[in-house]
């Protein structure tokens, strides 16, 4: 009896270990196989030109064209995030923070569009973008964009703000201006390394998403000269590429798959760090 | 403040409506038993039965989840139960940085290694006849990859709240620790766990970039695993803007995102009930 | 018998219970040094196994923790895990211990329901009769009654006093009254060690509450 449980409890932690490691190693296979087909790609060229004779056929040139497509889009659509999504957290935090049942229906929604695929908000962003007549641009791909990220932005502030006790603030803002600077101050330094992790967090999702972008920012050979024009993508710059029969397209596929990976890791790294310090704290 | 966070309420509801508008034109042609049971898809006759894109979309996230679930509850159980803090503090950035990859990545990472795998050493292991390996089945795993992460981070944190007195007392009893976990934190982690399966089944059905990348893409009831599919979103990344000309095909496709909005919203909204209900609890 | 523990918050009393029924090993960074004799037997170095050891201690916690199944799982739990299948003789055992803990009046109609359901008092009652269920030897208690209304504060004291014929019993507490009502022997501890001992009548006679209060205070 009590053999069988050591035997069924050891059969299951071998398992647990199988599969714990299984995972741990396929992150690793998945690393190497994006460095070992993207690095022989990748080269000074590659990061510093556009793609000659057209991106599917033309063996010249680089990806420059969705590098600093990929650059303008994410950043347009983290600031204009930001800049949406501040307000809303602190006013869900400051203003509403004693009525929790509204707090909470407004953090039920957010994690539903949070849920929403991100082909819908494509969809959705290219029906709005006949609508008002705009046509497939980067403008129209930073829109939607940051209805995409704009939730995961507005929650990771949120979580931060959450932690910060606002009564002091606000008891503080009671008692004076210079008081009340000093306490916003004290408040906001506080809060920059979270708001600067939640920053990091729609940027690295802004960056990798393909689905939302295919319409609306559609794909070019060049850089974009303003917003109303069209801008080539890391993720597209990977999705169309490789199914061209020419090997030095595929090289600029896997070149972009690598570059984007690249950025992803130092998201991820620089958030580790910015979350361990707010937490000492 | 205010008005930015009405936009935000507004939004869901604007996605919802604006999608109801747009295929409000297919809904009123063709009955909706038509368009959700027919497998008659030849949209320039006018016939669009949408079941061999729901039948796809089903087999796939239905294998990814079956792969994902075993992996995800075993690691979730290892980590918090009987694994070294070390090991935990080793695999939080392994999960975050597998959550952050970006889909087409993982879709690359498929074409070059799944889609090989499947079709040399699976398909003949399975007495199947030659395959490309564009198929459910490298779809699946892919897909599994991707939400594996997703699902383990929940489940950490629903083990983790379980009161480690629940433990101690299982214990006092005489029980194994193996025993504790089958009998009592399984048991009292039990809706959690519904929950966060369910929001991975959420994720994993309207995915787009990766599996759409390595599933084939053929317009036919799938019948094994080891056939090629053509989910939904797959269905709307493939053919969206190249059909505005047709005006009721435009429709369709807006139907196709509506239906994984609706059905991603219903499982997203039920899973976070179950973990709020939790929490209050 | 009936050890009362007490002394200040933090000062290890908890600790200290957790090393008797070796729930320390639990915890990564805790390491235990030294031995512990029950019965002439060293448990910490000991070949049993450490479920068995366990086992032989009943533990009640400063909340009660029913376990996620209906009341009369709760108290059979123990059994079916040491290998009990027999129906009939489960049953008597369950009704035997409830009664010992005087809840099977209140809840011999409703045994099928969640354990949760039951009141606070009732269930640390519970949790005491599924920890008797198994033979213990010893009851380990930790501020057993610090969740509970005075009612049923008083109900478990009860018990205690009535179950202290048959089995040996230490109950950490930081509420003096009541190691005075149920105690018979006294360990005092302060900063992780046992500053006084002794029998209660003793202790209680030189003045243990006065010096208590200082400590506290």
């Amino acid at each position: 009896m009590n053999k069988w449980k050591k035997i069924e409890e050891s059969f299951f932690k071998f398992l647990m270990l199988i599969t714990t490691y299984s995972i741990i190693s396929v992150l690793l296979i998945i690393l190497l196989t994006i460095l070992y087909k993207g690095l022989p790609s990748l080269s000074f060229e590659m990061l510093t030109q556009i793609p000659k004779d057209g991106y599917y056929f033309g063996r010249e040139g680089g990806i420059l064209n969705a590098i600093t497509g990929s650059l303008y889009l994410s950043l347009g659509a983290t600031f204009l995030s930001l800049i949406i999504g501040l307000p809303v957290a602190l006013f869900m935090n400051v203003h509403l923070v004693k009525c929790s049942k509204i707090v909470n229906s407004i953090r039920f929604i957010l994690d539903l569009l949070w849920g929403v695929p991100s082909i819908v908000y494509g969809a959705f962003g290219f029906s709005v973008m006949i609508l008002i007549g705009l046509k497939t641009s980067l403008l129209a791909g930073i829109i939607t964009m940051t209805l995409l990220i704009l939730p995961i932005m507005i929650r990771a502030i949120d979580e931060v703000l959450r932690t910060v006790p606002i009564g002091l603030y606000e008891s503080a803002l009671s008692l004076g201006s210079t008081r009340s600077e000093t306490a916003f101050k004290i408040f906001f330094r506080q809060c920059i390394p979270g708001i600067v992790t939640a920053i990091l967090l729609s940027f690295g999702r802004a960056i990798g998403d393909a689905a939302s972008v295919l319409f609306t920012t559609g794909y070019t050979d060049y850089i974009p000269r303003s917003i109303m024009e069209p801008a080539a993508t890391l993720p597209l710059s990977i999705f169309f590429q490789l199914g061209s029969p020419v090997p030095e397209v595929k090289g600029r596929a896997y070149a972009s798959a690598l570059i984007l990976t690249i950025i992803i890791l130092l998201i991820s790294i620089l958030a580790r760090i910015l979350t361990s310090k707010f937490n000492k704290k | 403040m205010l008005l930015c966070t009405i936009f935000i309420i507004l939004l869901l509801t604007g996605i919802t409506a604006g999608l109801l508008i747009k295929s409000w034109h297919i809904i009123e042609k063709i009955p909706l038993s038509e368009l959700l049971f027919s497998d008659d898809w030849r949209p320039l006759s006018g016939k669009f039965g949408f079941l061999p894109f729901i039948i796809s979309s089903v087999w796939v996230t239905m294998v990814a989840l079956l792969l994902a679930i075993p992996a995800c509850l075993l690691t979730a159980i290892y980590l918090t139960q009987y694994a070294h803090r070390r090991l935990l503090r080793i695999m939080r950035p392994v999960i975050d940085i597998l959550a952050g990859i970006p889909s087409v990545v993982y879709g690359l990472w498929g074409v070059l290694v799944i889609v090989p795998l499947v079709s040399h050493f699976l398909v003949p292991l399975f007495g199947g006849t030659q395959n490309t390996g564009y198929c459910i089945f490298s779809g699946a795993i892919v897909l599994a990859v991707m939400i594996i992460p997703f699902i383990i981070n929940i489940l950490i944190e629903i083990f983790k709240a379980i009161p480690e007195e629940l433990t101690e007392a299982s214990l006092s009893l005489g029980a194994t620790h193996w025993e504790t976990i089958k009998y009592v934190i399984l048991r009292k982690a039990w809706p959690g766990i519904i929950s966060a399966f369910g929001l991975g089944l959420s994720r994993a059905f309207g995915e787009t970039m990766a599996v759409l990348m390595v599933v084939g893409n053929v317009i036919k009831i799938p019948t094994g695993i080891f056939q090629p599919g053509y989910p939904l979103p797959a269905l709307i990344a493939n053919n969206y803007g190249e059909m505005l000309s047709i005006d009721i095909y435009d429709s369709a496709l807006m139907f196709a995102a509506l239906l994984l909005f609706i059905i991603v919203l219903i499982f997203n909204m039920l899973s976070r009930l179950i973990i709020i209900k939790l929490e209050v609890t | 018998m009936i050890t009362v523990i007490i002394g200040p918050s933090g000062c290890g009393k908890t600790s200290f219970l957790k090393c008797l029924n070796r729930m320390v090993e639990l915890y990564e960074d805790a390491k235990i040094t030294g031995k512990i004799f029950i019965n002439n037997e060293d448990i910490l170095h000991s070949n049993d196994d450490v479920a068995n050891i366990r086992k032989k201690m009943g533990l009640l916690a400063q909340r009660p923790y029913p376990l996620p199944m209906n009341i009369y799982n709760n108290v059979a739990y123990g059994l079916k895990i040491s290998g009990r299948k027999n129906k009939a003789m489960l049953y008597k055992r369950v009704e035997h211990y409830l009664r010992i803990v005087g809840l099977w009046e209140e809840v011999k109609d409703r045994l099928k329901e969640p354990a949760s359901r039951l009141s606070i008092g009732q269930q640390q009652r519970l949790c005491l009769a599924r920890g008797l269920a198994v033979d213990p030897n010893i009851i380990l208690a930790d501020e057993p009654t610090s969740a509970l209304d005075p009612l049923s504060s008083q109900i478990i004291e009860q018990k205690f006093i009535e179950l202290k014929k048959n089995y040996t019993i230490i109950i950490v507490t930081h509420n003096l009254q009541q190691a005075k009502r149920i105690a018979d022997y006294v360990l005092v501890m302060n900063q992780g060690e046992i500053s006084e001992e002794g029998t209660a009548s003793e202790l209680f006679k030189t003045g243990l509450i006065q010096r208590m209060e200082k400590i506290f205070t």
